[in-house]
């Protein structure tokens, strides 16, 4: 990665994060088609709603019956941890006009939200349009396209993780999260890793008390709020 | 209604709901600025949300019960991190980590 923020950088920038999305895409349509969707309604899951834990979600709640209500709102849940990323992100936009803004948020995803947090080190604070959208727009057809093989394929591949690709999406957030702390220059690195360790011990408990599919948020929010006392109090 | 349909309308419903908190703080923003305490408060939610996306996935929820270690997790993510440090390069790091799980469920 470094500070060209291109058309072409960006395709390039995006690479690592089309493992990712091929192996979580490819599972959610294996997984899709064996929870007795159609392919068609597989790949609108993708096309629509786009977001892979919530559409995980979705898919086991859709199967068991449960009330359209309820879905949308475990959906909005899941995804809330977007309002935040989209906040951070909607910051480099200001200045261009509400269209791209809601150009980029509409196709923002963990990924292309943790690659322009790391590609904005090497850019000293700089964002472009061009370069967001096009991370996204390769983000967004691998994932259609990884879906729909995955859904072709639903019937014949039965162990995906015999491959090692259902680590793929992990092993990226590893390598962002290190080459952010490293990257990061106006967080002292000491008070990061007290954050990240203080994360560590939260995500455990709050695993104990609460639904999967909430952890992350809740940790979000108690992680940044100390985080933030953290700073203020001893940095 | 057909199942049909209530698939199709739940698939729209969970569409408009994620573009919402997608799209919203977009508007908000163009109209408000952020008060500092806020910002302070963003600057942390990289490293928060990615170390809580990993570490959720190291673990396996009981109801009732401490979590349990995904120990094939766990350990596939040590030759990922020390990839990190060597190679900084996300794509050396996610092929680290896939081919190293794929090795720990061989072995």
């Amino acid at each position: 990665m470094d500070s060209s923020l291109t058309k072409r950088a960006a395709v390039i920038d995006a690479i690592p994060t089309v493992f990712g999305y091929v192996g979580i895409g490819m599972a959610f349509g294996i997984i899709g088609k064996a929870s007795g969707f159609s392919t068609l309604n597989v790949f609108l899951m993708s096309v629509i709603i786009y977001a892979g834990s919530a559409q995980f979600t979705t898919v086991s709640m859709l199967a068991a019956g449960s009330p359209i209500a309820s879905i949308i709102l475990a959906t909005f849940l899941v995804n809330s941890r977007m309002i935040l990323m989209s906040t951070t992100v909607a910051r480099y936009f200001k200045k261009d006009n509400l269209g791209k803004g809601i150009l980029i948020g509409t196709f923002l995803t963990d990924e292309s939200f943790a690659l322009s947090i790391n590609k904005v080190n090497y850019t000293s604070g700089k964002m472009t349009f061009d370069w967001f959208n096009t991370a996204n727009i390769v983000s967004y057809i691998t994932w259609l396209i990884a879906t729909l093989i995955g859904s072709l394929l639903g019937s014949f591949v039965t162990s995906p993780e015999k491959f090692g690709l259902d680590f793929a999406l992990v092993a990226m957030f590893i390598g962002l999260l290190y080459l952010q702390v490293v990257g990061d220059k106006k967080l002292q690195k000491l008070l990061q890793v007290i954050v990240i360790a203080i994360t560590f011990v939260l995500t455990y408990l709050l695993t104990i008390v609460l639904p999967a599919n909430m952890v992350v948020i809740v940790v979000t929010l108690i992680g940044c709020s100390l985080g933030m006392v953290l700073k203020y109090v001893f940095f | 209604m057909s199942s049909s349909n209530y698939t199709l309308l739940t698939i729209l419903g969970c569409g408009l709901a994620t573009w919402l908190s997608r799209v919203i703080p977009f508007i908000l923003l163009k109209k408000f600025s952020l008060p500092e305490k806020l910002v302070d408060f963003l600057s942390f939610v990289p490293i928060v949300i990615m170390s809580a996306l990993w570490f959720s996935n190291l673990l396996l929820a009981k109801p009732g019960h401490l979590p349990q270690f995904n120990l094939e997790y766990v350990l596939a993510s040590i030759p990922t991190f020390a990839a990190a440090i060597i190679s900084k390069s996300l794509l050396v790091i996610v092929l680290v980590g896939m081919v190293s799980l794929a090795v720990i469920r061989l072995i």
